[in-house]
């Protein structure tokens, strides 16, 4: 293929696509189910069959010449050629304009993947060893790994990501996009999720023990649906006791990943039936577990260890508000009353 | 015709029968006995020989980790080992094969062995140094050894910040020793690249090298000018860990994204130091077993350069989703696609060099096209990567792994295993036997693609790497790497089993078994300890063989 014939075409590729490509090879993608993962899939064809066509080329000649040109008796004599110009411009430049259009559809589907629309449904996303927290400030809503991330269907939404301890990824394989969560930082990521539907989120930046086990769903719903999904949410949490507050905060702020209720031991200690117990810490001394305990250990988690356990925990000192820090000691102290 | 070189002439004619080593000319593994004459020698065979021991110890240590984990990946649930000693192996699988293996695996063992011989040399220009970055790479290998035995480091093998400064494995340790090699890294470089401006015999003109030694060239550039660059990103990971100097770490106030520059600054080049050598061995290979003059001399030899400069201008394509700005993703991308040129020419003008030759197929051929095939695979993944919007879905997946795998295991030690074969009568005086090597080489094919290619499919369709346990519908892939991996196995332990045998009871090679032309088949095999009992003199290119047809020119 010329030149001529790759710029017509380039010019003819759509930003956004209606469909994929016809020709995608289906069984190398996962479903694809945002608005432009359909053009990242058509990107991903072209390059799929430009590079099937030159791999199937470069082993059909070198299967011929091994065979036509095998040694048949020793001696055997052989052309002295040492190249050809024109054939080697020929190898670098068509192998150039290819590379150009591969670099000019990704490049075109990346911007539309970077810039959300204006009118974006905002959602905060924060991650932590190892859970990811769903803050939504319209709604006032807030969901851990468990709930999932709940969002309407056919509607922009941006996430605003961040970390609070190490690296890690937020990736959606069904909606093509994936941005890393920096501490410290912000980044973006947005997508349209085009029909109802539950789809992986995995952390994609090795992040330690339970790297694998950051995973979360995305809920696609009908946007009525979603709507609905917000009433009944708030007017649970409204109801709620201070207890079954701290509950909910336990799982949102990502405690449930290192601390069980149940006496498994994780990467923190179990709180089952801890509250008012005296407990030994690395240095020697003893401690015991009430509420001015609890809330040190909120703010600099690091003061006091209980022996036998490292000191891993992040600080939530201004992360977490004073009737929040309550509604945790209340949920703590309610895990003794259950035995 | 070309004339061989020499006052010996007889004595060089290609193909020249059996060697004769007499007492006052003892080859240089009989000129002098004792542990100390092999620790404390400055024969850059001998060095070769030390490193090529050290190199593929290290590749079985870090083969079996692998192996482990393959186990553990076969199903979805964690059965074998816990989350903590799984992220342990795949770390120190890939320290290891990375910074004992792939970096020193062709430059310092078969560099250091032929690189002189090809060259006409004596020895390289710096012996003494030469040692040195043995013996600075021994060190590096115990900080190693040590953090393995210490309890072991789950940072990855790339050390991300904050989550480096922050674990408390032997980070440090490990730090430590890949800095350490560094230095090795670094001193045979410039090594290298001295000995090739300043040894070369007399006639041997650059345009006269054999492409090993211009790859070998472009890759001491790159270990010179960029080595230094991680090993003091390394340095200020430790003062960050062991001060508390803010430097990668959020909560100090540094920042964890610095971090991936520098280190990327560093390990894309470093992916050229280990696959531009496997180039220059095909180049030998399939010349050799085509009995071809190279097509394109020219263009590979430049081509070598072009990939080593450009290599230091695509770090940012490993940060596309790191939250790195969307224009310098974008220049990155770019300059990624420049660096597939090059490339490519090397491989078109490889495969056009078997046309009108007269091939044989034997091992060393066979692993040369195995190369050809895998690497093309490994290539034509690579734009995949290259390209922004599938980078972001593919970035951190089992198909960025795959594309690694096909690259440097499938490109770097696939080429450093044909060289092995290619050199080994050279170096030990004894043939391989055919047989079990065209076996050994097919059991590494098919194990090789078993193994990664589903990778590929598992990581397109979602699956990141670094995981555990993972969703139910990859263990199909999963499980068939597994498989693949001990087909792989059996066909390096074949290799190891012959290559032993051979030491002992292999055919004694003559000087030239392949008919070469470059220099280094004109001495014995194994060489004498001073390499040539003459001053030899180029009078002909490495490629000029006799077969070659120049009443059709």
């Amino acid at each position: 293929m010329t030149a001529a014939a790759i710029l017509p075409l380039l010019a003819s590729i759509p930003a956004h696509a209606s469909d994929a490509f016809p020709l995608t090879p289906r069984w190398w993608l996962p479903e694809s189910a945002s608005t432009f993962s359909d053009d990242v899939d058509t990107t991903f064809a072209f390059i799929y069959w430009v590079d099937v066509a030159f791999f199937l080329m470069i082993v059909a000649a070198i299967l011929y010449f091994a065979f036509a040109y095998r040694r048949r008796k020793e001696g055997q004599r052989t052309s002295p050629v040492r190249g050809n110009h024109a054939l080697e411009f020929a190898w670098s430049f068509i192998p150039s304009l290819f590379l150009i259009a591969f670099f000019v559809m990704g490049f075109r589907t990346y911007m539309d993947m970077q810039i959300p629309p204006a009118d974006s449904m905002d959602i905060r996303v924060t991650g932590q060893k190892w859970n990811w927290s769903f803050e939504y400030p319209k709604q006032g809503i807030t969901l851990s790994s468990a709930d999932g991330l709940v969002v309407p269907a056919n509607t922009p939404v941006r996430l605003t990501i961040t970390s609070v301890d190490v690296l890690h990824s937020f990736f959606i394989p069904a909606f093509r996009t994936k941005k890393d969560a920096v501490p410290n930082r912000y980044t973006s990521e947005w997508f349209e999720a085009k029909h109802p539907g539950d789809y992986h989120i995995f952390c994609a930046e090795y992040c330690g023990d339970d790297h694998s086990r950051m995973t979360s769903t995305v809920h696609v719903l009908e946007p009525a649906a979603f709507t609905a999904w917000v009433a009944d949410h708030k007017a649970a949490s409204a109801s709620m006791s201070p207890a079954e507050r701290g509950q909910n905060l336990f799982k949102t702020q990502g405690c449930a990943a290192c601390h069980s209720v149940d006496g498994t031991r994780l990467v923190g200690p179990s709180l089952k039936g801890k509250y008012g117990v005296e407990e030994q810490l690395t240095d020697g001394t003893t401690v015991t577990v009430d509420d001015n305990y609890i809330r040190e250990s909120l703010e600099s988690p690091g003061a006091k260890i209980v022996a036998g356990f490292a000191p891993q925990m992040p600080p939530y000192q201004g992360r977490l508000k004073d009737d929040e820090i309550s509604a945790l000691i209340d949920f703590i102290k309610s895990l003794n009353e259950e035995e | 015709m070309p004339t061989s070189a020499g006052s010996t002439a007889d004595s060089t004619v290609p193909g020249d029968g059996a060697s004769g080593h007499d007492d006052a000319h003892p080859s240089y593994l009989s000129a002098s006995k004792g542990v100390a004459s092999w620790l404390f020698t400055v024969d850059h065979k001998r060095i070769g020989v030390m490193y090529l021991v050290c190199v593929l110890s290290f590749f079985l240590v870090g083969g079996l980790l692998a192996l482990a984990f393959r186990l553990e990946l076969s199903t979805a649930a964690p059965d074998l080992f816990t989350a903590s000693t799984y992220n342990r192996l795949f770390t120190l699988h890939g320290a290891i094969m990375v910074f004992l293996v792939l970096v020193p695996s062709i430059p310092a063992t078969l560099g250091n062995f032929v690189l002189p011989l090809m060259l006409g040399a004596k020895d390289v220009a710096f012996p003494r140094l030469n040692l040195l970055s043995f013996h600075i790479y021994v060190l590096g290998a115990l900080f190693l050894i040590y953090t393995l035995v210490s309890g072991g480091v789950e940072t990855g093998w790339t050390f991300y910040a904050p989550y480096s400064s922050t674990t408390d494995s032997s980070v440090v340790s490990a730090l430590l020793g890949a800095f350490i090699l560094g230095f090795s890294s670094i001193l045979t470089g410039l090594n290298f690249i001295v000995t090739i401006h300043k040894m070369r015999a007399p006639g041997l003109t650059w345009r006269k090298l054999p492409l090993f030694v211009w790859a070998a060239y472009a890759t001491s550039m790159i270990q010179v000018l960029a080595t230094p660059v991680i090993a003091i990103t390394l340095f200020l990971l430790v003062f960050e860990r062991t001060m508390g100097i803010g430097i990668f770490d959020p909560a100090l106030g540094g920042d964890p994204v610095l971090f991936q520059h520098f280190f990327w600054f560093y390990s894309h080049p470093v992916v050229y130091v280990m696959i531009l050598p496997a180039f220059g061995v095909m180049s030998e290979t399939i010349t050799i077993n085509s009995r071809k003059h190279i097509f394109g001399y020219n263009a590979i030899a430049a081509s070598s350069i072009a990939i080593a400069g450009l290599g230091f201008m695509v770090w940012g394509h490993h940060m596309f989703v790191s939250g790195q700005s969307e224009l310098a993703g974008t220049i990155f991308s770019l300059i990624t696609f420049a660096v597939a040129v090059p490339t490519a020419i090397k491989v078109f003008s490889w495969v056009a060099t078997m046309y009108k030759g007269s091939i044989q197929l034997n091992t060393v051929m066979l692993y040369s096209l195995s190369f050809l095939f895998i690497f093309s695979i490994g290539g034509l993944t690579g734009l995949f990567l290259g390209t922004l919007a599938i980078d972001v879905h593919m970035h951190d997946t089992y198909f960025v792994v795959a594309h690694f795998h096909y690259v440097m295991m499938g490109g770097t030690l696939i080429g450093f295993i044909t060289g092995l074969h290619h050199w080994w009568p050279k170096m030990t005086g004894r043939m391989f036997p055919e047989l079990p090597g065209k076996i050994g080489c097919a059991l590494v094919f098919l194990g090789f693609n078993l193994t990664f290619f589903p990778q590929f499919v598992a990581g397109a369709r979602g699956m990141p790497r670094r995981y555990h346990e993972y969703a139910p519908e990859f263990q199909i892939w999963q499980f068939w790497s597994t498989v693949g991996s001990f087909v792989l196995a059996a066909g390096l332990f074949l290799i190891a089993g012959y290559l032993l045998w051979s030491l002992k009871r292999g055919a004694r090679a003559p000087r030239n078994p392949w008919h070469g032309m470059s220099l280094e088949w004109q001495t014995e095999s194994p060489p004498i300890e001073h390499n040539f009992d003459h001053q030899v003199i180029c009078t002909h290119g490495p490629y000029d063989f006799e077969e070659i047809d120049y009443s059709k020119a």
